[in-house]
């Protein structure tokens, strides 16, 4: 029974010890012949960002401003609805999160019946009557508000997911976070400042009719009172027409919105020519195009701005009825701003806008000094406890020494298998690992120490320094794990590595001191008969 | 038989007679650590728990301070910090607040003040951190929370394994770990961000790790020997464990020391909150934890005659 045992163990351990080798080998080995990446296991262990380098992001969606947006629209759609109905709604105007509609008091119970009736997702909040005018206060219904909140979250993923494929990222991470957040991760990327900005931009394109009215110039520096249905609007950064330096020009528009980037189906960017730099050519879809045609046929001769998130990037003069669906933006801007605008207006508008709520960028020569100081400390550490051991333990030092490499193999093995991120603090997780792991080992030999200092026979000293010494090796490394988990449960990124590593360590150390050392143990007693324990 | 013996067997140190001086000690530790907490006007949290933006940077030759200084001065970045990251002068930290509006380009406005004056290529970006305030402000709470609910749970697992106020001991010593390793963070300025918390963590995860052993052996020594007083037996459970002791803290500081002398500057804080917090950690499952479980007798036990209980009040 004792040798079958013994044979199976020995078998499970070997075993492990291949799988683990095989695992291991993608990360060590320069290049896998064929067959492997066939039939085995072909990936590396996974480097986090701070030791590859990389942005860490999370960016916050500004979900009130979708629903506002979305009160907004509810506006003209009420008044249209009005007029149809016969309702004539006096005034209507967004209030932070809420629409103030007055209407005659006569009207009153009509009004109340067309919301119910076309506007399910609204609700009337609040109303008073003063003077034969009612006000009424209208919101969505929380049922409503929560669907805007999560389309506007999961369309920002989407289209933060499409500018970042287009962009050129190897291996991002893209994912929601919570309830308003979304976590991006960017590994090697050279340039995070280029793509914070492509990520938070809210892109939204809308065409709009310079105001055609004398004198603007008045109007603008402010001399005079804006004309009903008129704002002002500063051109973009890369519109110098007046060099660098000056301020952006301002333009006087007319407020109504005649078209949008939605109908956009493509964008491309078109190289720099002799008199001008590289521009982006736009697409519209058929729908886009039929619009496109008809707003540019009504106003010939006028000057059509086009904007990008309120700023104004050009204002062409329109000099025919533009059939085709094909437009174009310049500005003043060069081949990489060029092409980052077309990815954006490719990849689609954001519902909202986006904040960085936290970013973790670390540059790759940083990453690069923490992997070769981590493998030093590792390797310098690990050397320490492992000539300690052997010193002070001698035989069983070799055997608790042989615990701790097998348990580093594993413990890299599983962080590989389990497709876990070795971080900097990983890298300590293990380094700590390695001088905590012998502890078990060192319970063990104490006990078979004591037991043999009472005098027992080798066997029985093993025995019964394994079977005492176990209790509080696996209470001790419980606590340890249960620790590890809320590390692993609070913290992030880096710390998140720590705490696996720290998790596996504590398993495989379990395993390799206790099970491993064992049956070198049990091989010596049966088949050498072991007179004395060097311990 | 001749082992190699750091701790000789028989070692019968009175470690329970000392524990009057050993609370002295832990008070006075404790009192230092609030003093330098007070001295330096609270907790010195990193920007992962205020919130605000970290430029961590490389110059190609050693840079004055104030030069750095001078060079952010023109951009009106507000409050900046700027910390020498100890190697030999060409390793800064710039920190500085971040509104919740403006987070965009901040580190960019400091990369390109410091281009206008020493040149683009005289220093590099090594990194850059950004917390927003809200999730400074959630971190915190996270993190308060992680490091309250590690205390309790591994003090209801004591509780649980062991007896009630075996968990007690567990518990209270975590505290005084936790505390004191807190007070010498903040006593040679280190920060107190995510990654000394999770140290921290790892403290509390070690401290109980040595006290489980410790009460372990009295657990087993009381089964053994009914007769004799508590404060005999956790006296000599001390003495057993002693050797594993210190050589499991020997070997776990031999790697820290590892860590805080080679694993470079972003791991030397957490390697020096390891080192504290172990050492201590390995004390108060000595001088606290286990009187603790003598001065929590019970007065009239079954197993325990009564001279014993007088024995672990008097003294």
């Amino acid at each position: 029974m004792k040798n079958q045992s013994l044979f199976y163990r020995t078998l499970l351990i070997a075993g492990l010890v291949v799988v683990a080798i095989i695992y291991l080998t993608p990360t060590f080995a320069p290049e896998l012949p064929d067959f492997w990446k066939e039939y085995l296991p072909s990936q590396r262990i996974h480097l986090g960002l701070d030791l590859q380098g990389g942005t860490h992001l999370v960016m916050t969606v500004d979900v009130n401003k979708a629903i506002e947006n979305s009160l907004d629209h509810m506006i003209e759609e009420l008044k249209r609805e009005g007029k149809d109905a016969k309702v004539n709604i006096e005034g209507a105007e967004r209030k932070d999160s809420s629409l103030q509609v007055t209407v005659n008091n006569a009207e009153r119970d009509q009004f109340t019946d067309l919301v119910k009736d076309r506007f399910p997702n609204l609700q009337i909040a609040n109303s008073s009557t003063e003077d034969g005018t009612a006000s009424m206060q209208l919101v969505f219904t929380k049922r409503e508000e929560q669907h805007l909140r999560e389309s506007a979250l999961d369309q920002s993923l989407e289209t933060i997911r499409n500018r970042i494929d287009q962009f050129g990222v190897s291996e991002p991470i893209i994912q929601r976070e919570g309830s308003q957040d979304i976590l991006i991760q960017l590994p090697g990327i050279q340039d995070p400042q280029r793509a914070k900005e492509l990520i938070g931009r809210t892109a939204v394109l809308e065409f709009k009719l310079l105001a055609d009215i004398p004198s603007t110039e008045d109007y603008i520096s402010g001399r005079k009172p804006l004309p009903p249905g008129t704002e002002i609007l500063s051109g973009g950064e890369t519109d110098r027409t007046g060099g660098r330096g000056t301020a952006p020009p301002k333009y006087l528009l007319e407020a109504k919105t005649l078209m949008t980037g939605e109908t956009i189906s493509d964008a491309r960017v078109r190289p720099p020519t002799q008199t001008a730099g590289p521009y982006v050519s736009l697409e519209f879809n058929a729908r886009g195009a039929r619009q496109f045609e008809d707003i540019t046929g009504a106003n010939v001769g006028r000057r059509l701005a086009i904007i990008l998130d309120n700023k104004v990037y050009s204002a062409p003069v329109i000099k025919d009825r533009i059939p085709g669906g094909h437009a174009m933006i310049e500005g003043n801007f060069d081949i990489k701003e060029a092409r980052d605008l077309a990815i954006v207006l490719r990849a689609g508008a954001l519902p909202a806008p986006v904040h960085v709520a936290e970013e973790r960028t670390v540059g790759p020569s940083l990453g690069k000094d923490s992997i070769r100081q981590g493998i030093t400390s590792f390797i310098v550490g690990g050397s320490l406890v492992v000539v300690f051991m052997l010193i002070y333990y001698k035989f069983a030092g070799v055997l608790a020494d042989m615990a701790l490499i097998f348990n580093v193999l594993f413990l890299l093995a599983a962080l590989t298998a389990m497709q876990g991120t070795l971080t900097m603090p990983g890298i300590a997780g293990i380094v700590l690992t390695i001088g905590m792991a012998v502890d078990a080992n060192v319970l063990i030999n104490e006990r078979i120490r004591e037991e043999l200092r009472l005098g027992k026979t080798p066997r029985a000293a093993i025995d019964a320094g394994y079977q005492r010494a176990l209790p509080a090796i696996l209470d001790t490394n419980t606590n340890s794990f249960l620790a590890g988990l809320i590390l692993f449960q609070f913290g992030t990124g880096p710390v998140r590595g720590f705490a696996f590593t720290l998790c596996i360590g504590l398993i495989s150390s379990v395993f390799t001191a206790v099970v491993c050392t064992r049956v070198v143990y049990d091989y010596l007693l049966t088949y050498r008969r072991l007179q004395t324990v060097s311990v | 038989m001749a082992f190699m013996q750091i701790i000789k067997p028989g070692t019968n140190i009175d470690f329970i007679h000392l524990r009057w001086a050993a609370l002295v000690f832990s008070w006075i530790l404790i009192a230092i650590g609030i003093g330098s907490f007070i001295y330096h006007g609270g907790p010195n949290y990193g920007i992962d728990f205020t919130g605000g933006v970290m430029v961590h940077l490389r110059f190609n030759k050693a840079t004055a301070i104030g030069e750095i200084r001078d060079a952010l001065t023109p951009a009106r970045l507000g409050d900046s910090t700027i910390q020498d990251f100890g190697a030999g002068g060409s390793e800064y930290l710039v920190r500085l607040p971040v509104e919740a509006s403006e987070t965009k380009g901040i580190s960019d406005t400091v990369t390109e003040a410091l281009a206008n004056k020493f040149g683009k290529d005289s220093f590099e970006v090594l990194r850059v951190e950004l917390v927003g305030p809200r999730v400074g402000k959630e971190l915190r709470q996270r993190a308060l929370l992680a490091v309250g609910f590690a205390t309790l749970l591994m003090g209801t697992y004591i509780w649980i394994r062991f007896q009630f106020r075996f968990g007690v001991g567990a518990a209270v010593a975590l505290v005084h770990d936790v505390l004191i390793t807190a007070g010498a963070l903040s006593l040679v300025n280190y920060e107190i961000d995510l990654t000394a918390v999770a140290a921290l963590l790892t403290v509390v995860g070690f401290s109980v790790h040595d006290t489980v052993i410790v009460c372990d052996r009295i657990r087993e020594n009381m089964r053994k020997s009914r007769r004799e007083t508590m404060a005999k037996i956790i006296n000599r459970s001390i003495n057993e464990t002693l050797s594993r002791t210190v050589l499991t803290t020997g070997t776990a500081i031999l790697v820290i020391l590892s860590l805080f002398f080679l694993g470079g500057n972003v791991i030397r804080g957490f390697a020096f909150t390891l080192l504290v917090g172990f050492i201590i950690g390995t004390y108060s499952s000595i001088f606290i934890a286990s009187p603790i479980v003598l001065w929590m007798e019970p007065a009239r036990g079954k197993a325990r005659p009564q001279p014993v209980a007088a024995a672990g009040r008097g003294r």
